[in-house]
């Protein structure tokens, strides 16, 4: 797919039927494949572009080097036994799937949950959109040749993991929201210990500034790269930060509020420029946003309560037949979990959307045109694609 | 939205289905025929305001012989959801492609191909691999096709994992005397 | 060159990856190697200490994150766990790398990677299997798309349990992995040749779409 605005026309083959009509013998076009083992690519995906020079002028993504099938698998375990499969989905933010399979079982089975769980929740799920978004910047940053903040950022990201491993025994996938509540109180301490971390990466995020968004190459290279049409974001169905650097303010956190974010006090960052400095900039507010958000709830958190509901024998546990569909703002985008039950101990269906499956696909195929081989990299991480959740 | 729909509902042969949704306003089931369900998508997304593709997907019944076809899609000035559920036929999967309406579709109709075996004509590259690659079995999201089987067949498993009746296993072992006053 | 003589030639070619080198011309045949992996003998004495010394002190290791075990390569390679000081690093291509870690579950697309991966690094090689995935499927042992044992398809010399393994395992893995080595126990490119129709078989039993020469280097 070509797009529209595209610079030198004439370079670009001929398009009919929706399809680039190019002919890689006539020695003008060159096919390279970027990835699966490479290391421009964000996670492990490959894309297939055709050049012509150093200009890319068709892509296509190759996914499924990580499919495991959970879909599946979930349909043959009863829902507890759902609950520690489900946060390998997505490895760098697994609460959201946690949670999200958490509520949509509650809503069938008809469960509340306590107060103070539901804020825990937030709070975790809060902290893991600041540490994704951690991950991410290192990349963003070493796509387009700075190294040096992934090693603050992805140090900083660590000191926010040891304050999960704290609180619920893991460093990476720390299966903490449980069907019913979560799974344990939070550590005496535990916020002064979370204060002093967050200071940490406030000081690390004003150097981030100075030496990314201040820097001459990442100028010239991000901005114009990419650019999303407000127009493209309805069609290809954008979600998250990638929608709100074009302009259009969405987020789920605040338009169908779940949890208890609708009281608390913050705005949905946007920005006008639909790029890849954009978007970077829109993110890299948004951790500041999290953070902020982070302190409001350790101010605001119910002192004590129950943290946890008591459910039915969960080995015996019969979800009421039903659908259910539930959304959750990941760093990415719109994150949902539809399931299915028939009335029986396991779910009949469990199927993940992720954010990532528009972006890393469709999305990324039209915007890579025109883009050069060296930029497609930083392109395909302003979009902030991770290949996991695409193929399951 | 819900008198809006009643409206239409002769219209595109719609019925709302009000015993599967959960006791939430923001979520609405509706089911729709087969011909008409391209109209009434179209109709969602250029009339409605229904503009948000959310997902697309499949769910195999297979005691009842059907796929049920879930469109969600969303409004974003009123943050409503509508699914948009279509019972199709196991033994002639074929349906109407929704590329032309939402681009990105065609990702989801490129997944239910392989996952399911279900057709979309028109919709592109809809016979090109997705996720897996050369798979000659059948549809492995298909219900009778068993995972566990074919991953013992093919993968030499390890000796010595054991996996039992986690119910039984309980009731047995752990909890012998109590497990009647559960 | 005109099109359909190249058409011609790439057809060869095609043909060619799919029987080894048979019907290609003398000068083509080096392109597409169809020779087995052979056996090679250590050195003696001293040579071959000094060698596997050497060997153990500069681990180069691909950066080929096949699974979500690669999630923890990320902070081993920064300041906090800090790996290059064990002479560890990560290298872009096969050609540079010695060591392979398969970073947890490997589905059958990727399966299909590694092989080629780990056949185009150059000996000696060592592989390092990470996560429970590795050892017998782990979490995914019953899923259609992922391999229960690594070591059915490439040889594997230690393997790190764990969902997801910590970067203090893996470290503890390299080390382990650095005195196997200086010991002169890894040995699992000569257990690749000498059982190369054992793994050939197991590999094409899952890899079905297999257009690729059995041994590329």
């Amino acid at each position: 797919m070509v797009g529209d605005k595209v610079k030198n026309r004439d370079k670009f083959p001929p398009v009919s039927d929706g399809k680039s009509q190019y002919d890689l013998y006539s020695g003008k076009y060159l096919k390279v494949w970027q990835g699966p083992q490479h290391p421009g690519i964000t996670g492990n995906m490959s894309l297939e572009l055709v050049t012509s020079g150093d200009q890319v002028v068709e892509a296509r993504t190759h996914v499924g080097y990580l499919h495991r099938g959970f879909e599946k698998l979930m349909e043959r375990r009863k829902y507890i036994q759902c609950f520690p499969l489900v946060c390998r989905i997505c490895v760098p933010e697994p609460d959201f799937n946690e949670h999200l399979f958490a509520e949509c079982t509650e809503e069938l089975a008809g469960i509340t949950v306590p107060e103070r769980a539901q804020w825990l929740r937030a709070l975790t799920l809060e902290m893991a959109r600041l540490t994704s978004f951690l991950m991410w910047i290192g990349g963003q940053a070493g796509s387009f040749g700075m190294g040096t903040l992934g090693q603050w950022t992805v140090t900083m990201r660590d000191y926010m993991l040891d304050l999960f491993e704290e609180l619920s025994g893991g460093r990476i996938y720390h299966m903490y929201i449980i069907p019913g509540g979560v799974r344990s109180d939070i550590p005496e301490g535990y916020f002064s210990r979370v204060e002093e971390t967050l200071q940490k990466v406030e000081h690390v995020l004003d150097d981030i500034e100075l030496a990314l968004f201040h820097n001459a190459v990442f100028k010239k290279r991000a901005k114009g790269l990419g650019i999303i049409d407000p127009s493209l974001v309805d069609l290809y169905g954008i979600t998250g930060p990638n929608a709100r650097a074009s302009g259009i303010s969405r987020d789920v956190r605040k338009d169908s509020s779940y949890l208890i974010y609708d009281q608390l006090d913050f705005q949905p960052v946007t920005d006008v420029g639909g790029d890849a400095y954009a978007r970077t900039w829109v993110r890299f507010q948004e951790m500041y946003q999290s953070i902020d958000l982070i302190r409001q709830m350790m101010h605001r958190m119910p002192e004590s309560g129950p943290f946890f509901t008591k459910l039915p024998n969960v080995l015996h546990w019969k979800i009421p037949a039903g659908q259910t569909y539930k959304r959750a703002e990941c760093t990415r985008g719109e994150y949902g979990f539809f399931m299915v039950s028939d009335g029986s101990e396991y779910p009949r269906r469990v199927a993940v959307r992720g954010p990532s499956y528009t972006h890393a696909v469709t999305l990324m195929e039209r915007l890579a045109v025109g883009a050069n081989i060296a930029d497609v990299a930083g392109l395909m991480v302003s979009l902030h694609t991770y290949p996991p959740e695409i193929e399951r | 939205m819900r008198t809006q729909l009643q409206q239409v509902s002769t219209r595109f042969s719609i019925t709302l289905i009000d015993e599967l949704a959960p006791e939430r306003d923001d979520l609405l089931f509706v089911q729709v025929e087969k011909d008409q369900a391209v109209p009434f998508l179209t109709w969602l997304q250029e009339l409605a305001g229904y503009t948000h593709l959310v997902f697309f997907t499949a769910v195999d019944f297979i005691e009842e012989g059907y796929f049920q076809l879930t469109y969600m899609v969303h409004d974003y000035s009123t943050h409503q959801d509508l699914a948009v559920l279509l019972k199709l036929d196991r033994e002639d999967p074929v349906v109407e492609s929704i590329h032309h309406l939402w681009p990105h579709a065609a990702t989801y109709q490129q997944e239910m191909y392989e996952m399911y075996g279900i057709e979309f004509p028109g919709s592109p590259r809809l016979h090109d691999d997705f996720v897996l690659e050369g798979w000659d079995d059948l549809p492995p999201m298909r219900r009778d096709f068993d995972t566990r089987q074919y991953s013992e067949d093919t993968y030499f498993p390890r000796g010595g994992r054991k996996s039992r009746d986690t119910a039984e296993y309980m009731k047995e072992q752990l909890y012998p005397g109590e497990a009647e006053t559960w | 060159m005109k099109k359909d003589e190249m058409n011609e030639q790439i057809a060869q070619i095609d043909k060619a990856m799919r029987l080894g080198n048979e019907g290609l011309s003398d000068d083509q045949k080096a392109y597409f190697c169809d020779q087995r992996p052979e056996r090679i003998d250590p050195y003696h004495g001293i040579l071959e200490r000094f060698a596997n010394w050497a060997r153990a002190e500069s681990l180069w290791i691909l950066g080929f994150g096949t699974g979500c075990g690669a999630i923890e390569l990320r902070p081993l390679m920064t300041s906090r766990y800090d790996m290059y000081r064990y002479g560890i690093q990560p290298r872009p291509t096969p050609r540079q790398a010695g060591v392979f870690v398969i970073g947890g579950y490997a589905s059958v697309k990727t399966m299909k990677r590694i092989v080629r991966s780990y056949e185009q690094m150059q000996g000696p090689k060592f592989v390092l299997g990470l996560g429970s995935c590795t050892i017998n499927g782990g979490m995914y042992w019953d899923s259609y798309n992922t391999i229960n044992r690594l070591d059915h398809y490439i040889p594997v010399d230690i393997y790190i349990a764990g969902c997801m393994p910590r970067p203090e395992a893996l470290l503890a893995g390299f080390n382990r992995l650095k005195e196997m080595i200086k010991a002169g126990q890894c040995d699992g490119m000569n257990s690749y040749a000498e059982n190369f129709d054992w793994y050939k078989k197991n590999q094409k039993q899952i890899i079905k779409h297999w257009n690729m020469p059995d041994y590329n280097w």
